[in-house]
């Protein structure tokens, strides 16, 4: 965009292409969700995990005390909306290998639109998809015994909508970096893995010995699980939940920085 | 859509000194070695070589996917370094890899495309369906590509390449797979679009078949350099060994072996 004011020829200067930009980020995200609702498949197996988990795992706790305020559920179901946007936000980036592979991205990059259009699209369909699956996770909690206000549910899925972002683009950004599916699979595996575990996902960190409290605190899943569990129990105005919203912000917004500059790239060889 | 400032005074290709270098694990790779090319507006040029010799590199330079790292090269008129977006509006490119979604129908990428270019909904529908009887596609319009034959798909990727009316045309190995009948019907696609519209076409071909029942001009390329230029003719005069020399025997003169038929990952 900023180059094509640079050094024009005396003749005629390209049109700006700036007032695109929505209407591309539209057309982008319209193009990914209609592929999105062809495949069902992929819709329901992404929900597959987060929901055995719900339901084989959740009934375990359910007499256990977890350290926290409220119901396991109220403790669980949390960790495994993070867990869906974990798993479902990192993974993304696959599909944009294939579409790189198949050429569809290189087609795509071959027109007037940004990159950070083609990134935010394709970006905004993971966000509605997953949260899409976080409400039906919810309702399923809700038959399970889950009680919790509905405004805290509302910001809790607030919550999976920006870490989604952050992650999905993110993954879109290693998937315009990395050669072959093998490579991506093991970056995604070796990082997703160590981080899920680390942010007290099933279990809440209260439970850890100090050590892996302290590690924990290093991770910013961390935070956002914390506040989504303060949010489900109506805590609203908590320095947990102030915390969550300024790591799962900013957290974010690096992501989507790096993710933009790995989309931007017109890379040399 | 904005109009499009076209500069037909200008050539259609215009090639400083292109040059990519990258480096790869023991030293640096010289994929293209300071390239020299002009191209005139509705030119059909046939950039042959072997398997690494840069076509694909250069295909990729010129279609804003790849940062040159030395040179200059003007497209439809603007500068492929300071104008991308420019240069993206006015042409086509179609990769070797083609570019379809095998679960997405025609129609529908057809529109998409055309929409990416920027032009209104309701104009994109009418440039889908007439792109798509121009090059008979009409039938298999709303089915999802994934049941193409390799000529449709061929054909179909060309049109999803033709969607802004470019004024040059990028193909990338366009026969590569086809059967002799669809490779037939694309040559004859290819002239109709320089017939028809006028516009330039660029391609690059390890056939030389191809190149020398298409193009207007070769460009022989070997280790990133240009080696020979000139019509088909001319290079089967000046470097075959005879009187009836053909393409191939100039070829194997210019590069020093024959061109090899695997697709190049660059």
């Amino acid at each position: 965009m900023t180059t094509e004011t640079a050094t024009s020829p005396p003749a005629a200067p390209a049109p700006p292409e700036g007032g695109h930009f929505w209407a591309d980020t539209g057309l982008v995200f319209g193009r990914c969700l209609r592929a999105t609702l062809r495949s069902k498949t992929s819709l329901y197996f992404g929900m597959l995990q987060p929901l055995l988990f719900l339901a084989l795992f959740g009934p375990l706790l359910t007499h256990l005390d977890l350290g926290q305020e409220g119901s396991s559920w109220q403790t669980l179901v949390p960790g495994v909306l993070i867990q869906l946007a974990l798993l479902g936000g990192s993974y993304v980036g696959m599909g944009q290998l294939v579409e790189r592979t198949t050429g569809v991205v290189d087609r795509m990059r071959v027109t007037p639109v940004s990159p950070l259009a083609l990134l935010l699209g394709r970006t905004l369909r993971d966000v509605v998809q997953l949260v899409a699956q976080s409400v039906l996770l919810v309702l399923l909690g809700l038959a399970f015994g889950l009680r919790a206000p509905w405004w805290g549910i509302v910001v809790g899925l607030a919550f999976v909508a920006v870490l989604s972002a952050a992650l999905a683009a993110l993954s879109h950004g290693l998937g315009m970096k990395v050669r072959t599916t093998p490579e991506f699979a093991a970056i995604a595996n070796t990082t997703v893995l160590p981080l899920m575990l680390l942010s007290g996902l099933l279990l809440p960190m209260e439970l850890a010995p100090g050590w892996l409290d302290g590690v924990s605190r290093a991770v910013p899943f961390r935070y956002t699980v914390d506040a989504v569990r303060y949010v489900f129990r109506g805590d609203f105005s908590t320095v947990e939940v102030a915390a969550g919203a300024a790591v799962t912000v900013g957290f974010a917004a690096l992501c989507l920085a790096a993710a933009a500059r790995l989309f931007r790239g017109r890379p040399q060889g | 859509m904005e109009a499009p400032t076209s500069l037909p005074d200008r050539p259609a290709l215009d090639l400083r000194g292109l040059t990519l270098t990258y480096a790869l694990g023991a030293g640096p790779v010289h994929a293209v070695r300071g390239l020299d090319l002009t191209v005139g507006r509705g030119e059909i040029l046939g950039f042959l070589g072997p398997n690494g010799a840069g076509k694909t590199s250069t295909l990729r330079m010129l279609t804003t996917l790849l940062r040159p790292t030395g040179g200059t090269a003007r497209v439809a008129g603007y500068d492929l370094l300071t104008e991308p977006t420019a240069v993206r509006s006015r042409i086509g490119y179609v990769a070797q890899a083609g570019g379809l979604d095998p679960g997405c129908g025609a129609r529908e990428e057809l529109v998409t495309q055309a929409r990416l270019h920027h032009v209104p909904k309701p104009e994109a529908r009418r440039r889908a369906a007439e792109l798509a009887d121009d090059l008979g596609l009409t039938e298999l319009l709303d089915r999802p590509t994934a049941a193409f034959s390799g000529g449709q798909r061929r054909r179909l990727e060309i049109a999803l390449g033709l969607v802004n009316r470019p004024e040059v045309l990028f193909l990338d190995e366009p026969t590569t797979g086809l059967d002799p009948g669809a490779r037939a019907e694309l040559w004859d696609l290819v002239r109709r679009i320089r017939r028809d519209h006028g516009t330039t076409v660029f391609l690059t071909t390890h056939y030389l078949d191809e190149a020398d029942a298409l193009a207007d001009r070769i460009v022989i390329v070997d280790s990133g350099r240009t080696v020979a230029e000139g019509t088909p003719e001319a290079l089967k005069r000046d470097h075959g060994p005879g009187q009836d020399a053909s393409l191939q025997d100039a070829f194997l003169a210019l590069t020093g072996r024959g061109p090899s038929r695997e697709p190049v990952a660059v």
